[in-house]
């Protein structure tokens, strides 16, 4: 563990120190490592800290619904009666269905920045992105509320339903708010940390790549397709990953378009609710303790869902770091 | 080389010790045997709570602070529960709420608190049916109809029943409702529960409610920005926000068989309506009387029979005081009913019952 030298007693500078090992170490060594390890050790003391709250917080549920908790569809806060599967749900599709829109979108944004575009419009360009995700999410829910909501009622969501309405995902009442509109409003809030961060990703490959490519006689899409994508492909992961992440935790603005409703539907056109929204819609209002407990217990398992798609997430950057590098014209 | 981690030891202990040192917050012993602050010493008054009254509460704070500079008042609208939580866990100096506190809560608080009757609103049912010019009419068992899912379209001839002369457009009916936890929510169940004890049994009546059917929209905002975008929507709003927004509102039938427009007349005939008991909370709802509009309520301050602080109670208690004469004046312009008089009397004397101790704070009222 700790950091150690063995240095010739003969250039011992005086600042050494003797550590309970045996060994000696620089004094200035010795106080950097214990404060970093001691940062570290704050933040993974944070998150156990909310972890224990949050399972001290949903005691009561936890033990009045068990496992049932989580398969229940049925919250009735009038009959204390609480069932998050609804919830759970919500949450990892309308995610999923955000980085569905959002991941193309970022990745296009991001060869075009750092590969294609001419210098000049690169610096602009990409300061536009990063200010959408400056704007505040209540203004986007707003957005949705008065703008993308009708427009997906009056035009986008007919045009489906007449088009590809003989899939499950698109029947049903056209009310706009809704599933798909839940996703839309998600893909734009997450393509700026995408599309930024895969920027960053794709510049850090080494132009001797993308030299060596177009020296061979590939046309630039070819060498972004077999130089430079394969050579960022972890960082990419990773960068879907900081955008999922936000996309799992977003309140706001998905709360205002969504429908609310604690239902579950393979219609994009259905209403849906997630976990986060429930819990800003109801803790400021909710009053008895079981009811306080299971929004506790939504808490957690919003918590529990970020740690196991994160962990999915890394397993996938893991094996496709291992992947072998380049591909075939 | 030992010497040095001694010292650093003793440092940390040094540390150490000296947190542990650190003395407790002050309890409420301390807070009774404060010494008497100044008169012209500015005090500061927290209160959190209802968001349904926020904007006649936050003018009332404006006007007060303009006559009373040394008073600084804050109110958080941060909904009927969390005021209940916090008056509760004495983290502010006042509460309000829409719905009166649960006896299991009330055993909660630290003290006795008194509900104290501050202003009457209306929650309003607005809709968007482009055909329809007039003012919509509608009974309660439809009104039920519609928010059970039993009632679908806008030409069901049980809504047809009452508006012979509209034009009801074939067209599905979007029902909306509000999905955060509200005072609003509670005293429309309220009301739905009252006029329909299969609604009560089914559905029940709170804050929160299983909806049967709809689309739920945060705050009264984003009821109101749903139902003014969408076309054949239906929603319950304040009634500031639907005057504001000019969204028509339906007519209601009262107990008495008449269809009645939420107006302020309409609003103070229930509180006239409903005699006030000891406690000083009452449900509005389908109260009886001809001009009545059924979906009235009254919103409470939430504040403690024996303040701990002296000065900042007759602080409050003047307050209050002054919101409940001059502050009434207010109330038209923003969409509330005054409190009637005889209302106003009960107030009075409870609010000269309050008290820091054996101090009443309102002795020279």
């Amino acid at each position: 563990m700790s950091v150690s030298h063995d240095v010739s007693p003969l250039i011992r500078p005086r600042s050494w120190i003797l550590t309970r090992f045996g060994r000696e170490v620089n004094w200035g060594d010795f106080v950097f490592h214990r404060l970093t390890a001691l940062l570290a050790a704050l933040l993974i003391a944070a998150l156990a800290a909310m972890a224990a709250a949050m399972v001290h917080g949903s005691a009561e549920s936890l033990s009045k619904f068990g496992f049932g908790f989580i398969t229940s569809r049925i919250w009735d806060p009038v009959r204390d009666v609480y069932g998050a599967l609804p919830f759970i749900y919500g949450t990892i599709a309308s995610s999923i269905l955000a980085l569905c829109f959002a991941v193309p979108i970022s990745l296009g944004v991001a060869i075009f920045l750092s590969e294609l575009a001419p210098a000049w419009l690169r610096g602009p360009v990409g300061f536009l992105v990063e200010l959408l995700a400056a704007v505040p999410s209540v203004v986007y829910g707003l957005w949705g509320i008065f703008v993308l909501a009708p427009w997906l009622r009056e035009t986008v969501e007919p045009l489906l339903a007449r088009t590809l309405g003989f899939l499950p995902f698109f029947q049903g009442q056209q009310r706009g708010f809704g599933m798909l509109a839940g996703g839309i409003i998600l893909a734009i809030m997450i393509t700026p940390t995408i599309s930024s961060v895969s920027r960053e990703v794709l510049r850090a490959v080494p132009s001797a790549l993308r030299e060596g490519a177009l020296g061979l006689g590939a046309t630039p899409w070819e060498a972004v397709r077999v130089a430079v994508l394969p050579y960022a492909r972890s960082g990419l992961v990773g960068a879907t990953i900081l955008g999922l992440g936000r996309a799992l935790g977003e309140t706001m603005a998905i709360t205002m378009v969504i429908g609310n409703r604690s239902e579950m539907s393979a219609s994009l056109f259905a209403p849906s609710y997630t976990m986060a929204s429930v819990i800003a819609n109801e803790f400021s209002e909710a009053t008895g303790s079981l009811y306080l407990s299971a929004l506790a217990e939504v808490g957690l398992l919003l918590f529990v869902v970020t740690v196991l798609l994160n962990i999915v997430a890394r397993l996938l950057v893991w094996r496709v770091g291992r992947l072998p590098e380049g591909g075939r014209l | 080389m030992f010497a040095r981690r001694t010292l650093l030891a003793g440092l940390l202990l040094a540390l150490v010790a000296c947190k542990g040192n650190e003395s407790p917050a002050p309890g409420p012993a301390a807070a009774d045997t404060a010494p008497a602050a100044k008169k012209d010493e500015s005090i500061s008054l927290t209160g959190a709570g209802a968001t349904f009254p926020y904007p006649l509460y936050s003018k009332w704070i404006s006007e007060y602070n303009k006559q009373n500079p040394n008073v600084k008042i804050n109110y958080q609208s941060i909904g009927s529960g969390g005021g209940i939580r916090q008056i509760t866990a004495n983290t502010v100096d006042f509460g309000a709420t829409d719905a009166p506190m649960k006896e299991d809560e009330a055993k909660q608080a630290p003290g006795k608190l008194f509900h104290i009757p501050a202003t009457i609103g209306a929650v309003v049912v607005a809709y968007n049916v482009p055909e329809v010019t007039g003012a919509l009419r509608l009974a309660p068992e439809v009104l039920v109809g519609i928010y059970a899912g039993k009632i679908k379209r806008w030409n069901d001839p049980k809504i047809k029943a009452d508006n012979a002369d509209a034009k009801l457009p074939a067209k599905d009916i979007a029902v909306i409702y509000r999905t955060d936890g509200s005072g609003t929510t509670a005293v429309f169940t309220d009301y739905l529960g009252k006029v329909s004890p299969e609604w009560k049994e089914k559905v029940g009546v709170g804050k929160v409610v299983n909806w049967p059917t709809g689309l739920g929209a945060k705050g009264n905002e984003g009821v109101t920005g749903q139902v003014k975008t969408t076309p054949y929507t239906i929603g319950y709003i304040e009634r500031a926000y639907a005057s504001q927004n000019k969204l028509p509102m339906a007519e209601l039938k009262n107990k008495a068989g008449k269809f009645v427009a939420p107006s302020i007349e309409a609003m103070s005939a229930a509180a006239d309506a409903v005699e006030m008991p000891e406690e000083l909370f009452v449900s509005l709802s389908d109260a009886e009387g001809e001009a009545v509009y059924p979906i009235t309520s009254y919103s409470y301050l939430l504040v403690y029979e024996n303040a701990k602080d002296p000065i900042k109670g007759e602080a409050l208690a003047k307050y209050v005081w002054w919101g409940l004469h001059e502050g009434q004046k207010f109330s038209k312009d923003l969409d509330y009913a005054p409190i009637p008089a005889k209302v106003l009397a009960k107030v009075e004397a409870r609010l000269k019952e309050l008290r820091s101790g054996d101090k009443k704070l309102l002795s020279g009222a």
